[in-house]
């Protein structure tokens, strides 16, 4: 008896009602928005509830939209239920001038790292996070590399005419 | 021939041009004497038992251990000693995407080594930071250690390697023994912030 995204789908309004929204199915990955400040709600209730299970927390990330004001930074976390095999996804957003999120971190232990992760690239503060500094990128690095804002190349490098490069320049 | 005592017709190995010799410095000969610079004997030493260092962080690392293996013989080079201790070590060979992370490693370790010390930048990423022009990326790892030659290629061949290493040959026995006493390296070291 699998467990399907209806169901789950349905466990969550009961629970919630319409606090989340914009629930889809991209590629049939059960997906859906929830407001910042309940993002640790939803983890608990998905990780306590006896018939959905979702213990094991695979991947934690951000994504910057820039034109998106007051919501510019989404915090995306992918859940999995290893009994029944399944897996979910749930957003949150938040605004880049005040990034705040609560940590996941005593819920999920594998949260840690992942949230130094998306603080090192998005600047996103994890409230609550025991320990929230770079882990990948040099200590001295003084921005968040993967806004949108930032360009990917290196600002050092003179050699380098953009034209020749196809970026820039005349070439259109 | 065959390494087998029990070939039935043997076959005699023609080593004649097989095997190269040294040549002798330029010198003095006599009667049960030689002269010779001390420079040059001393660099011919060098030279031909160079102790490399492989600092080897990815692709380019695989072409090396080609090199060093059976086929390519890094050891007719008199280099077969492979060191994972700089401070034994004369040729540090960078070999790989250096990572601005990595950056500090690498420089300590080449602070590590004992003078004289050679630095051979093996590969695209090495010696310019390649298709890597990246925030995360160092754009060469002449930004924080004098590189004495560089081998380009994505990566290089073994036979790049080897020419590599043979320009680094050069150098080593073509170098007086005071030059880096000398003020021109004490400036270049300067410029990298190396006493």
């Amino acid at each position: 008896m699998a467990l399907s995204n209806e169901e789950i789908k349905n466990k969550l309004t009961e629970k919630f009602g319409d606090t989340l929204t914009n629930f889809d199915e991209p590629y049939g990955m059960l997906s859906f928005e929830a407001p910042k400040d309940m993002n640790l709600k939803v983890l608990q209730f998905l990780y306590d509830e006896e018939s959905l299970h979702f213990q094991f927390l695979t991947d934690l990330c951000a994504v910057h939209y820039p034109d998106d004001k007051g919501r510019e930074l989404a915090v995306v976390y992918h859940l999995h239920n290893l009994v029944e095999n399944v897996r979910i996804r749930f957003k949150v957003f938040t605004g880049i001038e005040k990034p705040d999120v609560f940590t996941a971190t005593k819920l999920f232990s594998a949260a840690n790292w992942m949230e130094r992760e998306t603080y090192d690239f998005f600047g996103v503060n994890f409230v609550g996070h025991p320990n929230l500094k770079r882990i990948l990128n040099v200590e001295e690095m003084d921005y968040f590399p993967l806004r949108k804002e930032f360009p990917m190349e290196d600002q050092t490098r003179v050699d380098k005419d953009d034209e020749m490069f196809g970026r820039g320049g005349s070439i259109i | 021939m065959r390494p087998v005592r029990f070939n039935i017709h043997p076959k005699e190995a023609v080593t004649s041009s097989a095997i190269s010799v040294t040549e002798a410095p330029a010198g003095y000969t006599g009667d049960g004497f030689f002269t010779a610079k001390l420079s040059d004997v001393v660099g011919l030493a060098r030279k031909n038992s160079i102790w490399p260092l492989p600092f080897a962080t990815s692709c380019c690392g695989i072409e090396f251990m080609a090199t060093a293996a059976a086929h390519y013989d890094l050891a007719r080079f008199g280099a077969e000693r492979m060191a994972f201790t700089p401070r034994q070590c004369d040729l540090l060979m960078v070999m790989g995407t250096i990572a601005k992370k990595m950056g500090p490693v690498l420089r300590q370790v080449y602070l590590q080594m004992a003078e004289p010390r050679w630095v051979l930048a093996v590969g695209a990423c090495a010696s310019s930071g390649g298709i890597f022009d990246s925030y995360s990326v160092l754009q060469g790892i002449d930004q924080i250690i004098p590189v004495d030659v560089y081998v380009p290629g994505c990566p290089p061949r073994p036979e790049a390697i080897l020419d590599g290493f043979m320009k680094i040959q050069e150098l080593v026995g073509q170098e007086s023994i005071r030059r880096r006493n000398s003020t021109q390296y004490k400036a270049l070291l300067d410029t990298y912030g190396i006493q």
